[in-house]
């Protein structure tokens, strides 16, 4: 019986992939904030970091008319002069994937994000969240944002952790999976580490994990950021597939956008820099890396209503 | 049953299809722009002895020069002390003993110890910039650690200056007198408070010489000295090499002398005082074991073997030089190792991103360098970093050594640059013996993720620090010392502060 338990299952998993010390990472962590990023290694952060955004909107208010303005602001996130980039993404629930497609049209590099099976609770029926995929990538997603069953994650039910993340590899077909592991659910860097390996063994090279759904307390952090990217990386060392990253919620200013690519500098390399291994998921962010963007060309900070400034008002 | 699904590929079946094995690229991709720190360290052209609370030409009328060891420029004169300069900083330091700091009460000496600190603080960038420019440590330790640490040390010896009847509790204490100290060059601001706080505390008064590479610093606190008003004579500076050292070590007033530095250095002191009174603390030489065991979280692991071996470029006697790992993780240990000291950035220790700074003089370089090279002629497999280093200055790459064994120079001489020696072991007892087989006992790092093992490793470890899962943690409340040929006596806690005292 005792092999059997929920306790014994996680032990062996940690046995296989190895513990985190809380004390140690947050440590190793917050030695990213001390890098000072300055001139041009500034610009050039800044601009990568927008090419990384996911530009979200996740509520229940949402409308056409709300994400039609959102796909404007990410095919152009401010006037041409300042040469910033689009973003990677929009990513919107899946009844919005249509009106999204509507939005950017069909000849565009900006890609559709969308968060399906039963975002963010993933508490519905396996059938039912294998449809909702189905249908957002029918709507014309590009990239599907599925959330783990955290449920049988900690009832050391890994089987059927991956079972269910490989239905939805297949039922995504060409567009590419994101992996929400819900950090905060987790709770302890051992298990956001497991469950990291859980997933990468299931799913394709360029295919990503991502820390959170941002409906919780707790988004993402330059701790479990750091937790993922190791992870990734000893993967891919032992394996040779790279998995791509995304950190979302949480992450609202330019500075700690900086911070955080500078962890993927330092850990995963250059060959992690850029949106089909690393994105930000995140709304208000965008307008706080333009903002930057136009103070290092300006030497000034401009009024925040020349960046269409709150999420609400893209 | 849950399943795991097996990884897709290992790598031994990538190589043997015949594909590379999977490798990271820590390119230029992004490369910083420089961000130097812009403080003014306010450096005097020249700086002149510190002697009864003024600063005085040397009676000889010599002077040296202070490089920066990052591009080898001279940064200002220092006074070169002779015999006659010594005598007169000990009857300095004599009458300020006598006149009246020795039988102050604790809480008016508190005051003056707080002001300093405060002071310290008030000047913080300056100071580190002045550290830095001095000794070749990167900015960001001199900022985040040697200048916040010092301050730490007279705030937390003042706050014992008015409560010295709890140092020995059941006796009473009282100073010792006038107290002679020599510092080295490693942590030059950090050691002067080391050795000054608890001496001052207990109503000691002192004559330091400062490191000759490295004497700025404690030149500049002798200037919020004056600003603190503390009384002339309590803290004199001599400044020069180590004949001026033997004279503060060897002179008859001291009633103690407190050392720092080498154990070769530190035995011919010894010698020299052999069947005098004087009381002694040595803090010598070390070449501490860093043991990793197989459950422990190797990247954090990993981390803290960077932090032991590579702080101030290795310059610190507890550096962990040895890193002791379990055969089992060896080869993974290595290989994240590997990749972790490539993406260390050496270089201008001004520099704010810099991580590893200048090597304090040409001498320490040729000394890393000679041993390095009997490291590679003995068999070791060398592995250094492949950063660029600066045209001038005195810079090492970090350097690891695998496949090393006991008997092996580098394994055995401490050589207080960043070069890491890596050995393996199989057992507990095994990994004891191989930590304790060594004639310092300054410092040791255990890594498990198993407690009562960490409790087990401390109690026979023969190391004065023994750090679990953490290296390099330093604080006022803690004694820090060494067993065997490490030295004796501690600084730091309420032991540091019994050996600036006796007890009546």
């Amino acid at each position: 019986m005792l092999a059997r338990s929920p306790q014994a299952a996680l032990q062996r998993l940690f046995d296989e992939v190895g513990s985190v010390d809380q004390v140690g990472i947050e440590e190793r962590v917050a030695k990213y904030g001390t890098r000072s990023i300055k001139k041009g290694a500034k610009i050039w952060g800044l601009k990568t970091a927008v090419s990384m955004v996911d530009l979200t909107t996740l509520e229940g208010k949402d409308t056409p008319g709300k994400v039609a303005s959102l796909c404007q602001k990410a095919l152009q996130p401010h006037d041409a002069e300042l040469g910033v980039p689009q973003v990677a993404a929009v990513c919107v629930y899946p009844a919005m994937v249509k009106h999204a497609r509507k939005a950017l049209g069909s000849d565009t590099a900006v890609r559709i994000a969308s968060v399906a099976t039963a975002f963010p609770s993933g508490q519905a029926p396996l059938k039912t969240r294998l449809a909702e995929v189905k249908a957002a990538v029918a709507d014309g997603a590009d990239e599907i944002d599925m959330v783990i069953n955290r449920g049988a994650f900690l009832a050391g039910e890994f089987g059927e952790v991956q079972d269910e993340i490989a239905a939805v590899v297949t039922a995504c077909g060409d567009a590419t999976l994101k992996v929400i592991l819900e950090v905060s659910e987790l709770e302890t860097y051992d298990n956001i580490r497991a469950a990291s390996f859980l997933a990468m063994r299931v799913i394709r090279p360029g295919d990503f994990i991502k820390t959170s759904t941002g409906k919780t307390s707790l988004n993402a952090t330059l701790g479990n950021n750091q937790v993922m990217l190791e992870a990734i990386r000893d993967f891919y060392l032992d394996t040779g597939i790279p998995i791509a990253m995304k950190p979302a919620g949480g992450i609202r200013t330019a500075k700690q956008a900086l911070t955080f690519l500078v962890a993927v500098k330092e850990t995963l390399g250059d060959a992690w820099l850029n949106n089909n291994r690393y994105r930000f998921g995140a709304s208000s962010l965008l307008n706080d890396l333009v903002r930057q963007l136009e103070k290092e060309k300006t030497g000034a900070y401009q009024a925040p209503y020349y960046f269409s400034e709150a999420a609400e008002s893209y | 049953m849950p399943t795991l699904t097996a990884a897709k590929k290992s790598p031994r079946l990538a190589a043997r299809s015949g594909r590379p094995a999977p490798e990271l690229i820590f390119g230029d991709l992004w490369e910083f722009d420089p961000a130097p720190e812009s403080a003014d360290p306010k450096l005097k052209a020249r700086y002149e002895l510190f002697i009864d609370g003024k600063f005085v030409a040397p009676k000889g009328g010599k002077y040296f020069d202070s490089i920066n060891p990052a591009n080898e420029q001279k940064l200002a004169e220092i006074a070169l002390a002779g015999p006659a300069d010594v005598d007169a900083a000990y009857a300095a330091a004599r009458r300020a003993y006598d006149g009246g700091w020795g039988k102050m009460p604790g809480r008016e000496r508190a005051k003056y110890l707080y002001r300093i600190a405060r002071l310290l603080q008030d000047r913080a960038r300056e100071f580190a910039v002045a550290e830095t420019l001095d000794g070749g440590k990167p900015i960001k330790e001199s900022r985040d650690f040697d200048v916040p640490m010092a301050a730490a040390h007279f705030f937390y010896h003042a706050g014992w200056a008015d409560k010295l009847d709890y140092v020995a509790p059941g006796r009473k204490v009282a100073p010792l007198g006038v107290v002679g100290q020599v510092i080295p060059w490693n942590f030059p601001l950090l050691m002067c408070a080391w050795k000054l706080a608890p001496a001052l505390a207990m109503g000691n008064t002192v004559v330091l010489k400062p490191a000759e590479t490295t004497s700025i610093t404690a030149l500049k606190l002798a200037e919020i000295f004056q600003d603190a008003g503390l009384p002339p004579g309590v803290v004199n500076f001599v400044t020069g090499a180590g004949e001026v050292g033997a004279a503060v070590m060897n002179h008859a007033t001291p009633a103690k002398i407190a050392f720092t530095g080498s154990t070769e250095v530190g035995k011919i002191i010894m010698r020299g005082l052999a069947g005098t009174d004087k009381k002694m603390t040595m803090e010598l030489g070390g070449k501490a074991a860093n043991i990793v065991f197989d459950d422990a979280p190797l990247d954090q692991a990993v981390e803290g073997i960077v932090n032991g071996i590579f702080f101030n470029q290795g310059h610190v006697c507890c550096a962990g030089s040895r890193l002791l790992v379990q055969e089992s993780v060896a080869g993974k240990v290595l290989a994240k190792l590997k990749n972790r000291i490539r993406t260390l950035r050496v270089g201008d220790p001004l520099d704010k991103n810099t991580d590893i700074g200048a090597i304090n003089s040409r001498e320490q370089l040729d000394k890393i360098t000679a041993l390095v090279a009997a490291g590679v002629k003995e068999g070791g497999g060398m592995f250094q970093s492949p950063c660029t280093l600066p045209t001038k200055g005195f810079y090492f790459r970090p350097t690891l050594f695998s496949g090393v064994s006991m008997s092996s120079t580098v394994a055995r001489e401490e050589i207080f640059g960043p070069v890491l020696s890596i050995l393996t072991f199989r057992t507990v007892d095994e990994a004891i013996e191989k930590a304790n087989n060594t004639a310092y006992g300054l410092s040791a790092g255990v890594w498990t993720d198993k407690g009562s093992r960490i409790l087990k490793m401390s109690t026979e470890l023969k190391a004065g620090v023994v750090w679990a899962n953490t290296y390099n943690k330093f604080d006022p409340t803690s004694p820090f010392g060494g067993y065997k040929e490490s030295g004796f006596g501690r600084e730091g806690g309420r032991q540091g502060l019994l050996d600036y005292c006796k007890l009546v």
